[in-house]
């Protein structure tokens, strides 16, 4: 029996890792969202708009928050998205993945902004990067950074 | 030293602008850091060492900006932006810029 495992470790160990993947990411992905939602929720008085200004006619002061996130997605969605670029259409395995992030992003951006006191974020920007992926094609990590960042306005006494 | 990314600093008069000032930093992870990444890929998830290692090349960049801006005579940053790009195999460049101007 290990003699037979050994020998067709090749196929074996992928197939291993799609089921590793699968189960484990899936679990973590639904945590993820749970989460996410719950805490979206919380932070339903602390808008983030990606206005300049906002009709405000008390007196305020301004301050920068940030937030990131990076996001890696597992081996099963990987293998889906290979598969998927033979014949083209929607990666909904990568869509998840930049969701995530993104909105795990404005969570913590929104964190800092409560912490300050804060109770509105203008202007909003997010943007996303692709990280450790450009030099070397062949071990590609296939992750994606968002980071959020804005004017947290905090009432002046 | 008040930094924003909206044009203006809310509740204050800008009297000076400076012109532009900029901080930068690039950053690697150590190869233990890496390679739990790469065991973290297989099953997906937040990486929180990229995490970590990119917010605090985030506000080092930052300092960067504002140290610039402070020997300009500046007390505020305005309308700052970020940017990122990945220089090399695991390490990121993480850019900061901004206008410096003075407020009253």
């Amino acid at each position: 029996m290990s003699e037979f495992l050994l020998q067709n470790l090749n196929f074996i160990l992928p197939f291993f890792l799609l089921i590793l993947g699968y189960s484990a990411g899936s679990i973590a992905e639904k945590r993820h969202y749970r989460s996410i939602e719950r805490r979206e929720q919380k932070f339903l008085a602390l808008p983030a708009v990606t206005l300049k200004d906002v009709q405000d006619n008390e007196k305020t002061s301004g301050q920068l928050v940030i937030g990131n996130a990076v996001i890696s997605i597992d081996y099963f969605k990987r293998a889906l998205a290979i598969l998927r670029n033979i014949f083209g259409g929607r990666v909904a395995s990568y869509e998840s993945l930049v969701d995530r992030a993104r909105r795990e992003a404005i969570l913590r951006m929104k964190e800092e902004a409560a912490k300050a006191g804060a109770h509105i974020i203008v202007n909003m920007r997010i943007e996303t990067s692709a990280i450790g992926q450009s030099a070397n094609r062949k071990k590609q990590i296939g992750s994606v950074e968002a980071i959020a960042y804005g004017t947290a306005l905090i009432k002046q006494a | 030293m008040i930094v924003t990314n909206v044009e203006n600093i809310p509740g204050k008069a800008i009297v000076e602008h400076y012109g532009i000032v900029q901080g930068s930093t690039v950053r690697a992870k150590h190869i233990g850091r890496d390679f739990m990444a790469g065991l973290k890929n297989l099953v997906g998830g937040e990486l929180k060492g990229y995490t970590e290692l990119l917010s605090e090349a985030r506000e080092e960049a930052l300092r960067r900006m504002i140290e610039q801006a402070r020997q300009m005579g500046a007390n505020a940053v305005v309308n700052v932006r970020f940017a990122t790009s990945s220089v090399a195999q695991g390490a990121a460049e993480l850019f900061a810029y901004g206008t410096a101007v003075r407020v009253e």
